[in-house]
């Protein structure tokens, strides 16, 4: 097995968390700890999947990096920066994102050129000049007549006409529309049919290798999870319990994925079982 | 004659206010109510300039807009940084706003008389324009100063709709549509939200002051409670506006909003000249938005089985 560190001091660190915990709702009955002392770094040019349970903490660790909330403790470094106190919109001069929900990544009512105007402006200053320069609108027609999806003639349409596959289609267009320093693609196909996931996640693949973008992506599917990418983490109970890099990765295959989920479930299920005999006998 | 000119003046200075609460209601889908303060606000600052300190109107106007503009920048404040309920804010502003009204104008009630106003200049323009006091429209007597009025307030309201309209496909004016529409995406694409929607509840109670500063110097009197109930109005506006144009684009609502206004300043008039009774305006008002509010759900709600089918 190769060390992975090798990797690591060959190519530059793009994203680096430092011991991040993150409680919510932290002294209510609904409290859930989703970021247990997370440590990771993902160096430049690596697609990295996100694998593991509901409440595991992937989502989690996603919207940690994007700052959609500020964590308790710990660092978040991007690009050699501490962005650990930056506001959302300020990460987003570095970041690109596509969210599982088909609607959260565009605004229903306006056009599709209103959108894509929004998207070529990310983490930029917003002035006075006419939103829909022609410029945009030549080179918005090439790109989305690729995706073959036949949206070129209907670039006034409002995008929440459009069904969920060519939203998120035309939102992975958007993320990567000003090349991301770091891509976050959350389950962004978990909310569609097969077949647009398949086309969805074929753009992906396609836009990720062309542009050579830095990717974390989380996934249920191991499908995807064995397909894409050049390294899997498995979170669990708010922490990464399993790294797996490129040469590993390679020799991976579903099954084997299944087997380590198995493992960790068998592990809770003896966990919670001696818990229970323990809270019995003293309680 | 004179009353349908009258009616369609007012109704064209109070689309300012309608498109006003288009920008709080329907594009941050905000309920701001601190425009009932915000009117009042524009109008005092600016009778006070104009009456006291003999300011140009021109200016005093603009101090109109700019009184409003302050006011719903606390609003926005109030509900970015404090975090609180857009309803609520709006309370707080325009309950605070009475009391600094009451100081602006030191007393409930500013008559213009014998000041120079905007309508003094209408006046004078009108004279020079048709050569006297009055003039035939269509086969009727109608005094120039009120035409002279009413052609100035349409031209005004036009560039200023025309100028809305362009800044809403600026990048910015596009961002805050965004920012309105779904706010979790504009994040994510780097916009400030909270910045947006304070510039945005300031632009719209700046038209608001400016409705407040022109209204009052056409009827030629500052009264503190000029504004109570005039979000209602505003937001019966943008609905009469929305059923006749339809919200396809931004365009066609702020058009449909200066036609809802007039129209329903008309629609006003007709009613209180067939006798109703003025004290019952405010509920008839308020039944109406009521109405326009509810019966969308209520139809869409009969159609339900339908669309089911489709999907």
């Amino acid at each position: 097995m190769s060390n992975p560190k090798l990797n690591t001091d060959l190519n530059p660190k793009l994203v680096k968390l430092t011991d991040v915990f993150k409680t919510f709702n932290a002294g209510t009955v609904n409290e859930v700890r989703p970021m247990q002392g997370v440590n990771l770094t993902i160096t430049e040019g690596s697609f990295v999947i996100v694998l593991g349970g509901n409440g595991s903490g992937k989502s989690t660790l996603l919207n940690a990096i994007a700052g959609s909330f500020p964590i308790d403790t710990g660092i978040i470094e991007l690009d050699g920066q501490d962005v650990t106190q930056w506001p959302e919109h300020k990460r987003a001069t570095l970041i690109g994102r596509v969210f599982q929900n088909p609607f959260s990544g565009t605004a229903p009512s306006m056009s599709i050129l209103d959108n894509f105007s929004l998207a070529a402006k990310r983490g930029k200053f917003r002035g006075l000049s006419w939103a829909h320069s022609s410029n945009l609108q030549d080179e918005l027609k090439d790109r989305v007549s690729e995706l073959k999806m036949g949206l070129e003639n209907r670039m006034d349409t409002a995008i929440g006409s459009l069904s969920g596959g060519q939203r998120q289609a035309l939102t992975l267009l958007m993320a990567t529309w000003l090349k991301p320093k770091l891509l976050l693609l959350d389950e962004h196909t978990a909310a569609l049919d097969p077949k647009s996931a398949d086309q969805v996640i074929a753009l992906t693949d396609q836009i990720i290798a062309k542009e050579k973008l830095t990717t974390l992506m989380v996934t249920h599917s191991m499908q995807q999870a064995i397909n894409l990418g050049d390294r899997i983490i498995m979170m669990h109970k708010g922490n990464v319990l399993h790294d797996v890099n490129a040469n590993e990765k390679q020799r991976l295959r579903v099954d084997d994925l299944l087997s380590r989920f198995e493992n960790v479930r068998r592990r809770e299920l003896l966990d919670e079982s001696v818990a229970d005999l323990l809270r019995l006998r003293y309680i | 004659m004179t009353l349908l000119i009258g009616a369609l003046t007012l109704g064209i200075i109070l689309s300012l206010l309608a498109l006003g609460v288009y920008i709080s209601y329907r594009i941050f889908d905000i309920a701001d109510i601190s425009v009932d303060g915000s009117i009042t606000f524009g109008a005092a600052v600016c009778s006070v300039l104009l009456v006291q300190n003999g300011v140009h109107p021109l200016w005093a106007t603009l101090a109109g807009f700019l009184a409003g503009a302050i006011a719903g920048t606390v609003s926005g404040i109030l509900q970015t940084h404090f975090k609180i309920n857009p309803l609520l804010s709006g309370i707080l502003v325009m309950t605070g706003l009475y009391s600094v009204n009451l100081h602006v104008m030191g007393r409930s009630n500013i008559p213009f008389l014998g000041t120079v106003t905007l309508s003094t200049y209408c006046e004078k323009l009108g004279n020079l324009v048709f050569g006297s006091n009055e003039t035939l429209l269509l086969g009727w007597t109608v005094s120039t100063t009120d035409l002279m009025t009413l052609i100035l307030m349409f031209l005004l309201v036009s560039s200023i709709s025309l100028v809305l309209w362009l800044f809403f496909h600026t990048d910015l004016g596009t961002a805050m549509r965004a920012s309105g529409d779904n706010p979790q995406m504009i994040r994510a694409l780097g916009g400030n939200v909270e910045y947006y929607k304070i510039f945005g509840l300031a632009l719209s109670n700046g038209l608001v002051g400016l409705a407040g500063a022109l209204w009052a110097q056409y009827q030629n009197f500052a009264d503190v409670q000029m504004g109570i109930g005039m979000v209602v109005w505003g937001l019966a506006s943008v609905i009469i506006g929305e059923a006749l144009a339809g919200t396809a684009s931004v365009g066609t609502a702020i058009i449909g909003t200066i036609i809802g206004s007039i129209l329903f300043r008309q629609l006003v008039a007709i009613a209180l000249s067939f006798g109703l009774n003025p004290n019952d305006l405010k509920l008839i008002t308020a039944l109406f938005v009521f109405a326009a509010l509810i019966l969308p759900n209520m139809l869409s709600k009969l159609s339900v089985g339908k669309r089911k089918e489709v999907l």
